[in-house]
């Protein structure tokens, strides 16, 4: 359970930290008028820190199950696979397209629409493109053997990487609603936000995918 | 005491935060079936967890006539009482309790005393509970089933949970492990809500150190179960993965009905070790809401601040923190390493000091109060006395070797029942007899309250002290019969049957309840705006119950929920959005008069 652990007491120590920060020195039990310090408002956009929330739980999803594959592959009947080279032209892939969500804020920041939909394309048809090559992966070892109830191993192989590829899914649902904003033609401030939030989704899943993969060569 | 800073007359500026855009229901369904309104959906939420936990209530009562009574009823075999166990264990943790402290009274508690019009994301909050009820629909289709719901008690352990034998293995396993996972998502949608809305909708000085305790126990309990219940979605998914595909992430190599079976080399452990990563923060997923709400009603009803407000709130989130690291205590017959136990065993019992804070501060909170003693300051006091009593037995449960020999004992189940059942129930009543005026309009019967009462918390003792004794006899749980056991005394028989009785009692004096609850809606008094002149901003809305939106303005507030009985104060309670200057002003015009 280390992983979980690890970043369970980093997520703890901050709450603690912010709470620290709030209520030292605070005396709750006198009253006064609200000032523009005590606002409990944060300057933070509520669905910025929504996502904030959703990715703590989704870190915790993900630290779990890569928990549980440490606990498992200390058994003995555990036979690492062989990871497809297929895998690392992916994760260039998944590369490429968070690569263009960033650039596609950085356009939005600028009030670039052109940027904006050029990098929302490439992060998208990356994405897409990912999905397929991991499909393609999964094929080439099921041909060469690798069943998921022949070993422990193959089965969290497939496991995690389908887990990885549903939270895609979901960030391209996002992704799609963002796109065709930009395509009507609406001002790009309202573009900004989703853009904003899918970039950092696919920065995440992008880290996700990194320890995912480090895990699976290591092991 | 409260204290009036000096500037508190300071002149307060137009309200900063910005008004939201509510969404409009048109129609009556829009209105009340797929509502985005928090409070309609906590009412939905609440409706579907009382139901489900009856259901749970019926299940039990049916086990405590086979227990009490063997042979004299045939209403089961011993496959059913197996469902029963296990069916009831989880409707009452996770179906009923969760979803009725987070998904109820956090729907309705976190907008309306944060001083918000509605949660931040109302469509998420809507789709939450449909996925939950979608979730109770999977569970309750699992009698249906042939074969019929698992048996494999409420912890799913497995070999057991998933091999040949075990009831319930066709068709009830895949449906109880589908629909905790559907839970887990719809909890994940509602919970993003609570905890949102608690750190970005808070009205204008509404700091954190202002909200009342009831918001910082669900919101606390809310942190944990994003984060824990993540641990029984692995769980799910994996055993339902070694139940479909037949791969071996639990399951042993084994022979079962003489048969090798095709798994191999799966760690059972592994299982214990998510779910109950998961299972102990569940614990505090339902205490700690409870906790909250009854510092909430002691402090109201006694009409005296809470006793140590920020160490009520560095308690709870204490408790949250270290209920991360206590898992294993409920793994020490797993064979695990015996540091590890001695490790759990020293946190289980750090974990006290915290918890017993809180249980100092009720108590201070009450000395020299001026207690009213009515319905919801019982179940309060209630509360008090059981939690005492099963944390107490928790502190032997959590050394490995007082815990060995009572392992799977009756004293377990005594323990968990005390502390984590009856406890969170009676708070679950007490605040349903406090907040039923704000939510219908109406009191609820206090003679009827009084007696559903006193036979809810004389019958619980009744029901779990005996049970203690059975367990340091040595009574298994979980058995159908115990017939003839040598080392147990004659005497235990009749005791069970004292049980039993005591059960069914306790049981239909819940009818007393849903009765109250049904008549009152209509012949109830009228309760006004703020029956126990409470000080929390749910109780100073303009209209009762509150409108869609909540508030007709905004609430402004000056102070934090506990100037009860504050000296020279017109009233003995002063609500949070009263200024300072309107106070004084009062004072005056008294003194004039």
């Amino acid at each position: 359970m280390t992983p979980t652990l690890i970043f369970l007491g980093l997520l703890m120590a901050t709450v603690v930290w912010w709470l620290v920060r709030q209520s030292v020195n605070v005396k709750p039990w006198v009253a006064s008028a609200p000032s523009g310090a005590h606002q409990g408002v944060g300057q933070l956009a509520t669905i910025k820190v929504g996502l904030g929330v959703f990715l703590a739980v989704a870190t915790s999803l993900f630290a779990l199950f890569v928990s549980a594959y440490a606990i498992r592959m200390e058994l003995s009947d555990w036979r690492p696979l062989p990871e497809p080279n297929l895998l690392w032209v992916n994760t260039g892939i998944l590369f490429v397209g968070s690569v263009g969500l960033q650039w596609a804020w950085r356009a939005a920041s600028r009030e670039q629409l052109r940027g904006v939909k050029q990098g929302l394309v490439v992060g998208g048809v990356c994405a897409i493109a990912f999905v397929i090559g991991q499909l393609i992966a999964w094929r080439q070892l099921n041909a060469a053997g690798y069943f998921i109830t022949s070993n422990p191993a193959n089965a969290f192989f497939y496991l995690l990487t389908s887990l990885h590829a549903v939270h895609l899914f979901g960030g391209l649902v996002a992704w799609f609603k963002t796109i065709t904003r930009a395509w009507a033609g609406s001002e790009i401030s309202s573009v900004r936000l989703g853009v904003e939030l899918c970039a950092v989704y696919w920065h995440f899943l992008l880290v996700v995918w990194l320890i995912l993969f480090g895990l699976l060569l290591s092991t | 005491m409260a204290q009036v800073a000096h500037d508190a007359s300071a002149q307060v500026g137009p309200l900063e935060v910005e008004d939201v855009e509510l969404y409009h229901p048109k129609t009556f369904i829009g209105k009340y079936i797929w509502s985005q309104d928090a409070k309609v959906i906590a009412i939905q939420y609440a409706i579907t967890a009382i139901a489900i936990g009856l259901v749970a209530l019926v299940l039990s009562v049916i086990m405590r006539l086979q227990l009490g009574f063997p042979n004299t009823f045939s209403l089961i075999d011993p496959s059913n009482y197996l469902q029963f166990v296990t069916m009831h264990g989880m409707i009452m943790v996770i179906y009923l309790l969760t979803a009725l402290f987070l998904g109820g009274f956090g729907n309705y508690l976190i907008p309306l005393m944060c001083g918000a019009r509605d949660m931040v994301f109302p469509y998420v909050n809507m789709i939450s509970y449909w996925v939950y009820l979608a979730a109770v629909l999977l569970l309750v289709a699992s009698f249906f089933v042939p074969g019929g719901p698992t048996g494999a008690g409420w912890t799913l352990y497995p070999p057991q949970a998933i091999s040949p034998g075990t009831p319930g293995i066709d068709g009830g396993i895949i449906l109880m492990l589908v629909s905790l996972a559907l839970f887990i998502v719809g909890f994940t949608m509602g919970g993003l809500n609570y905890v949102v809305t608690v750190l970005q909708a808070r009205t204008r000085g509404m700091t954190l150190m202002r909200l009342p305790l009831t918001v910082w126990g669900i919101f606390m309990a809310t942190v944990l179960a994003l984060l824990a219940f993540p641990a029984l979605l692995v769980s799910a998914i994996m055993m339902l993965l070694d139940r479909l595909l037949g791969t071996s992430f639990f399951m042993p190599a084994m022979i079962s009905m003489g048969e090798q079976t095709a798994y191999d080399g799966g760690s059972p452990v592994l299982f214990q070790h998510l779910f109950w990563f998961f299972g102990h923060p569940e614990v505090y997923i339902v205490a700690l809401p409870a906790f909250g709400i009854v510092s909430d009603l002691l402090s109201t009803h006694a009409r005296k601040n809470i006793f140590g407000y920020r160490m009520m709130v560095w308690a709870i989130v204490a408790i949250g923190a270290l209920s991360f690291i206590v898992w294993a205590h409920h793994m020490y017959v797993s064979g695990m390493n015996p540091y590890f136990g001695f490790f759990f065993a020293t946190t289980t019992l750090i974990i006290a000091v915290p918890t017993a804070i809180k249980v100092y501060n009720w108590v201070l909170t009450l000395w020299r109060g001026n207690i009213r003693l009515n319905v919801p300051m019982l179940f309060a006091i209630g509360f008090v006395f059981t939690f005492i009593n099963g944390g107490l037995t928790g502190l032997f449960l959590g050394n490995v070797t007082v815990d060995l020999p009572l392992s799977d004992t009756y004293f377990v189940v005594a323990h968990f029942h005390m502390v984590m059942a009856v406890s969170p129930i009676l708070v679950v009543f007490g605040a349903i007899y406090h907040w039923y005026p704000k939510i219908t309009g109406k009191m609820l019967d206090d003679g009827l309250g009084k007696v559903h009462f006193w036979i809810t918390f004389l019958g619980t003792y009744a029901i779990y002290y005996p049970m203690h004794y059975l367990g340091f006899e040595g009574l298994p749980r979980r058995y159908y019969a115990y017939g003839e056991t040598a080392f147990m005394s004659e005497s235990a028989q009749d005791l069970n049957a004292a049980i039993t009785i005591a059960a069914i009692i306790v049981a239909f004096a819940q009818l007393v309840f849903l009765y109250n609850l049904i008549r009152s809606l209509t012949k109830g008094k009228d309760a006004g705006h703020n029956p126990w002149e409470a000080t929390t901003l749910e109780w100073q809305t303009t209209h009762t119950p509150p409108r869609h939106g909540n508030f007709d303005e905004l609430p402004s507030v000056y102070r934090w929920a506990y100037d009860y009985s504050v000296p020279g104060a017109e009233h003995d309670f002063i609500p949070q959005n009263v200024p300072s200057e309107e106070l004084v002003a009062a004072r005056s015009e008294h003194q004039e008069a």
